[in-house]
């Protein structure tokens, strides 16, 4: 005991004038463990608050949802279910607002009965959310009302129908304020949803219902009894149990971005606290050498240096942990367009534990590394300034460490994603980007040694030669700044890549309007308004709707019973949208058989499908498929096979029938054009709305706004998150550069001595800085692009295209820093003379 | 009297890029208890690599070395970080005082890593003998060359040693002060009995002691006992 208090008085008094020297390590510590509570905080909290919340945001016990009305058979199965109930009709329109004679991209709410039961609709004057359930009254969206200058009492028109606005709605039921970015909310009540004229054959309407049960009945239990009857229609049926797992799974994403943002901080920091523990046992090599001399152990020297490290860690740790405690407020205030909840940011214990625990392992863990070496620090350095300890010996507690640090990164991963997988794919990442970047160093030093010109001037040759020099940092740094350039960059590339892509669909003929819903009777007329406006009809086509009968010989019902059924619910459940033509159009490509004519009586139908349906429905060329035409029975074949592409705005049909059977079948247009300009599109709209109500316009250009929108908003929670990453990758690449100092010290003063003038000893430390700073943000970079690559052509399948402005900001960024805290940090060498330095380093 | 050191045909090679560098070959000697030596010989002569493994600091290539008696070759770090601390001092010609550490504490070092009480006591006493009762809670940082040597003179012999070595005690510090340091250190050499090898290239110094032991390439070229310094000392 008496010996374990003189070490711990001899790490007290060590540390007493060394202290400064680890505020690096601290400001790595306290970074990385901030970024791990805040982040797991906020995470933990969410999930709490979904749990809470999953009743109101439902707005019932149960909910049963379509995109068409419910069977009857269904029908009664619900409405047996001892519950209050309630309907909601929801589908997409434009509304005409006469006040500024604007028109606008809405979604509509039609409610019959108390819904919500459970929560509010907030309304602003509060009485509104009565007074609109009567009548010809309608809430309307805070954004629209903002946006076009409307107050309660104005009118707006929805479909051929004119409503009074008699309160502002702030929030609707589970939905984000992103989504009311894109479509803001009306809400009306059943009754008045007739007289819009909205609700036609082949009108895209979500049908909902919901039902209210006494507090002792089990609706978990009612449902997975009648599981089976619920999943041979295309009817979601979903309880507050439900809705709570589908909230957790749609925000795993999140969970994802944010579990990664957080385990980036805290290697890095990891990274951080190796690199500064090095720094200060190789600034107390001569300090251990001599105590080593005097008769210290060698365990007992790496005694005095852990107890030193592990206790300044747990003051980092503790300091973190309430910093990220404090900070986890700060995030709901970001995200809050994104959430369907308001996250309460209560303490998240869990969170503080784990960040406690994971931050202390790691922390020891990684300063472990340089501390075991302080064992091999011969006593023969008090007698001569030049000992290899290493030569020939190979340390096994070394490779020890390295596996117990594998081991807790992948622990902890396993139990933050919940997958061994995505935690063994995570650190398999982190160890190949590792590789490439110290092997890229690797063959840069070897590649430097071997072809610098003789002829060199001689500060470019002294500041090259500085990267391969013995005890020389470029793997060091080069894997630290490379590793925040790859993280950094990738996540900017993403978000160019996505914006991109959007912004695409709106280039040169494509189409980037809609007009949908039309009824047979008013094609020629909006034809003749389209062509008046200039503009092109790109597309028109008819669209019926109909159901799936049977396949293969079975009818749905037979395949349902079927176990050996490989066909995806999804495409036998789907109200099909079908068109009918002889031709491909050009955005489809002929796979396989040929699309063949109806010669009418007794000819046989041969439907073309979509490749992505006919694999989802299991059926080949030849197989027969029975469909339901409002009624009537259709026997078809599989004619043909069309791959169809998905780029751009336009109808696409995964079924199309050939000419001569669908035309006396109840059907609408749809007609697809392209407006040069903003203001054209926007008088073009407002004709359509005001001449034809019942027609939803899409136009690409609000789209794309409001995708936009949406996207930068994610971009400033990225930047945000990755301020973390990289405010600790600059801490490493302090550290890394600090480490540089020491080496170069030396020599800079030597130099110095012998005459260097202050131009030149900047000059050579700008060069060997400049040429580290520009190999690793280029490596990361590189790193960055394949990554990004990957995951654009595998996981989004999207086109390639990179904005590479950011991406040369970034490069130019790093490579300014690594200049610039290089340069501060041998100003000490240029500013001061020689001796002066010396005395100050050996103090 | 008894052989305090003892080195048998004692060799050390270094790698030196391709090839081995032979620094020491086959070298013989024998210490008695209360010996005043000197090592002399040019640079590179394989002095401080003599002293080094003598100390216990280094392994040789081959040969034994014996230390109060027990072979040093077979001992692990630990058992001669022990024998160091019990029975060795060392004086450095850069000092080797820890920076962060005041006089007193630095001097008190060897018996604290031994685990002794009041060493405090003692290493105040020493101070005091040395002249540096007023700078005690000083940084090394704060004294001068000649009184940072005196520290690191009470540090060496505060564990009473058996053994000293000294490896240029005045290579640093100028005529005067290192007089004064040289003349400290033989009577404290003296009180204590402590057995004394100096490693010097300063005739002056080597003079002092009673046997100059001199090495060339590596190889010891003469063995000299000095009578004058003997009946001196």
């Amino acid at each position: 005991m008496s010996h374990f208090l003189f070490l711990l008085r001899t790490a007290y008094k060590d540390s007493r004038k060394n202290r400064s020297k680890l505020a690096l390590f601290m400001s790595s510590i306290v970074l990385g463990v901030t970024a791990l509570v805040a982040i797991n905080s906020f995470n933990y909290n969410l999930r709490k608050e979904i749990d809470r919340e999953a009743a109101t945001l439902l707005g019932a016990d149960l909910a049963a949802s379509s995109n068409r009305p419910g069977e009857v058979e269904v029908m009664q199965i619900l409405d047996s279910l001892p519950a209050e109930k309630a309907r909601q009709m929801e589908l997409m329109s434009m509304a005409y607002i006469p006040k500024t004679d604007e028109t606008q991209f809405i979604r509509l709410k039609a409610i019959e009965g108390n819904f919500p039961f459970y929560g509010k609709i907030k309304t602003y004057p509060i009485e509104a959310a009565a007074t609109f359930r009567s009548g010809q009254n309608a809430l309307v969206d805070e954004s629209l009302m903002i946006a076009q200058g409307l107050v309660t009492g104005d009118s707006i028109k929805v479909g051929k129908s004119m409503f009074e606005i008699v309160g502002k709605l702030s929030g609707s039921i589970g939905s984000t304020g992103a989504v009311s970015t894109v479509a803001p909310a009306i809400y009306i009540n059943m009754a008045s949803l007739d007289s819009t004229g909205l609700v036609q054959p082949g009108s895209l309407i979500e049908y909902a219902y919901f039902y209210r049960v006494a507090e002792d009945f089990d609706v978990d239990k009612w449902k997975s009894t009648r599981k089976k009857l619920f999943r041979s229609d295309n009817l979601r049926v979903e309880t507050v149990q439900d809705r709570k797992q589908n909230l957790n799974q749609a925000f795993s994403f999140l969970n994802y971005f944010l579990n990664l943002v957080a385990i980036v901080a805290l290697l890095l920091g990891c990274i951080g606290v190796a690199s500064s523990v090095l720094i200060y046992v190789k600034s107390k090599t001569n300090s251990i050498a001599l105590l080593r001399c005097l008769g210290m152990k060698p365990w007992d020297a790496f005694l005095v240096y852990f107890i030193q490290i592990t206790l300044l860690g747990l003051i980092g740790v503790i300091a973190g942990a309430i910093i990220g405690a404090l900070i986890q407020s700060i995030l709901p205030l970001l995200l809050k367009d994104f959430l369907p909840v308001s996250v309460n940011m209560p303490l998240s214990p869990r969170a503080i534990i784990e960040g406690f625990v994971v931050g202390l392992s790691v922390t020891t863990l990684f300063s472990l590394l340089p501390l075991v070496t302080i064992r091999n620090i011969s006593p023969l350095r008090t007698l001569r300034a030049a000992v290899d300890e290493t030569a020939g010996k190979r340390d096994y507690l070394r490779y020890a460490i390295l596996a117990a640090i594998f081991l807790v990164l992948t622990g902890f991963l396993w139990i933050l994603t919940s997958s061994l997988v995505t935690a063994l794919a995570f650190v398999a990442g982190i160890v190949v980007a590792y590789f490439l970047l110290s092997g890229f160093a690797y063959l840069t030093i070897k590649l430097l040694r071997k072809s610098i010109p003789t002829n060199a001037g001689f500060v470019l040759k002294q500041g090259l030669s500085n990267l391969f020099r013995p005890d020389n940092q470029t793997q060091t740094i080069m894997v630290t700044i490379g590793m925040g350039a790859a993280v950094l960059t990738t996540l900017i590339i993403l978000q160019s890549i996505l914006l991109n892509n959007v912004s695409l669909m709106d280039k040169g003929k494509q189409p980037n309007m809609i007009l949908y819903g039309i009824e047979s009777n008013q094609i020629d007329s909006l034809k003749d308004l389209t062509i008046a406006y200039k503009l092109p009809v790109i597309q028109q086509v008819p669209v019926v709707t109909m159901k799936i009968d049977g396949w293969k010989g079975k009818t749905k019902a037979q395949w349902l019973e079927d176990t050996t059924m490989n066909s995806k619910k999804w495409a036998v459940n789907r109200e099909a949208r079908v068109s009918y033509r002889d031709t491909i159009s050009d955005d489809e490509k002929l796979i396989s058989g040929t699309l063949s004519n109806y010669k009418g009586g007794t000819d046989s139908i041969f439907v073309s499908l979509g490749t992505t349906f006919a694999e989802a429905l299991d059926v080949s060329l030849g197989d027969e498929i029975v469909f339901n035409v409002q009624g009537t029975r259709l026997v078809t074949y599989v004619g043909s096979m069309r791959e169809i592409e998905f780029r751009n705005l336009s109808t696409r049909f995964f079924i199309i029938f050939p000419n001569g059977v669908l035309e006396k079948a109840p059907q609408f247009q749809v007609l697809v054009t392209k407006t040069p300009d903003n203001t054209t599109m926007s008088k073009y709209r407002s004709a359509v709305v005001k001449s034809f109500p019942n027609v939803s316009v899409i136009d690409l250009t609000t789209i794309l706004q409001s995708v936009n929108d949406i996207l930068n908003k994610v971009a400033f929670i990225i930047q945000f998150m990755a301020l973390f990453s990289l405010l600790t990758g600059m801490i490493v690449l302090i550290s890394s550069l600090m480490l540089s100092k020491y080496q170069r010290l030396k020599e800079s003063i030597l130099l110095r001595t012998i005459g260097a003038t202050k131009s030149q000893i900047i000059r050579i430390n700008a060069t060997e800085y400049a040429f580290l700073g520009t190999l690793s943000a280029g490596t990361g970079v590189g790193i960055a692009l394949i990554t990004s690559f990957l995951i654009t052509k595998f996981q989004l399948d999207l086109d390639y295209n990179i904005s590479w402005l950011p991406v040369l900001g970034i490069m130019v960024g790093l490579i300014l820093i690594t200049v610039v805290v290089g340069m501060l940090n041998s100003r000490d060498v240029v500013n001061n003379p020689p001796l002066e330095v010396l005395r100050k380093e050996n103090e | 009297m008894a052989a305090i050191l003892t080195v048998e045909n004692l060799s050390m090679e270094y790698a030196s890029g391709n090839r081995q560098l032979s620094v020491l070959q086959s070298i013989n000697i024998s210490i008695e208890e209360g010996e005043t030596v000197a090592i002399t010989g040019p640079s590179g002569s394989g002095k401080t690599t003599l002293m080094g493994l003598c100390a216990a600091l280094d392994n040789p290539t081959s040969g034994a070395i014996t230390l109060f008696g027990n072979l040093v070759n077979p001992l692990s770090e630990d058992e001669r970080a022990i024998m160091r601390n019990k029975n060795i001092g060392f004086i450095f010609q850069n000092f080797q005082l820890l920076p962060s550490l005041t006089a007193i504490e630095n001097v008190m070092l060897p018996l604290e890593l031994q685990g002794v009480k009041g060493a405090e006591k003692e290493a105040a006493a020493l101070l005091d003998r040395v002249g540096l009762k007023d700078r005690m809670t000083h940084y090394p940082s704060q004294l001068s060359g000649g009184e940072q040597q005196r520290v690191a003179l009470a540090r060496a012999f505060i564990n009473k040693p058996k053994l000293l070595f000294a490896d240029e005690p005045t290579g640093n510090l100028d005529g005067d002060t290192g007089a004064t340091v040289e003349s400290l250190m033989f009577d404290l050499n003296r009180d204590f009995g402590t057995t004394l090898i100096i490693v010097t290239h300063n005739p002056e110094l080597a003079a002092k002691t009673g046997r100059v032991i001199q090495l060339k390439s590596g190889l010891v070229v003469s063995d000299t006992i000095n009578v004058s310094s003997t009946q001196s000392n």
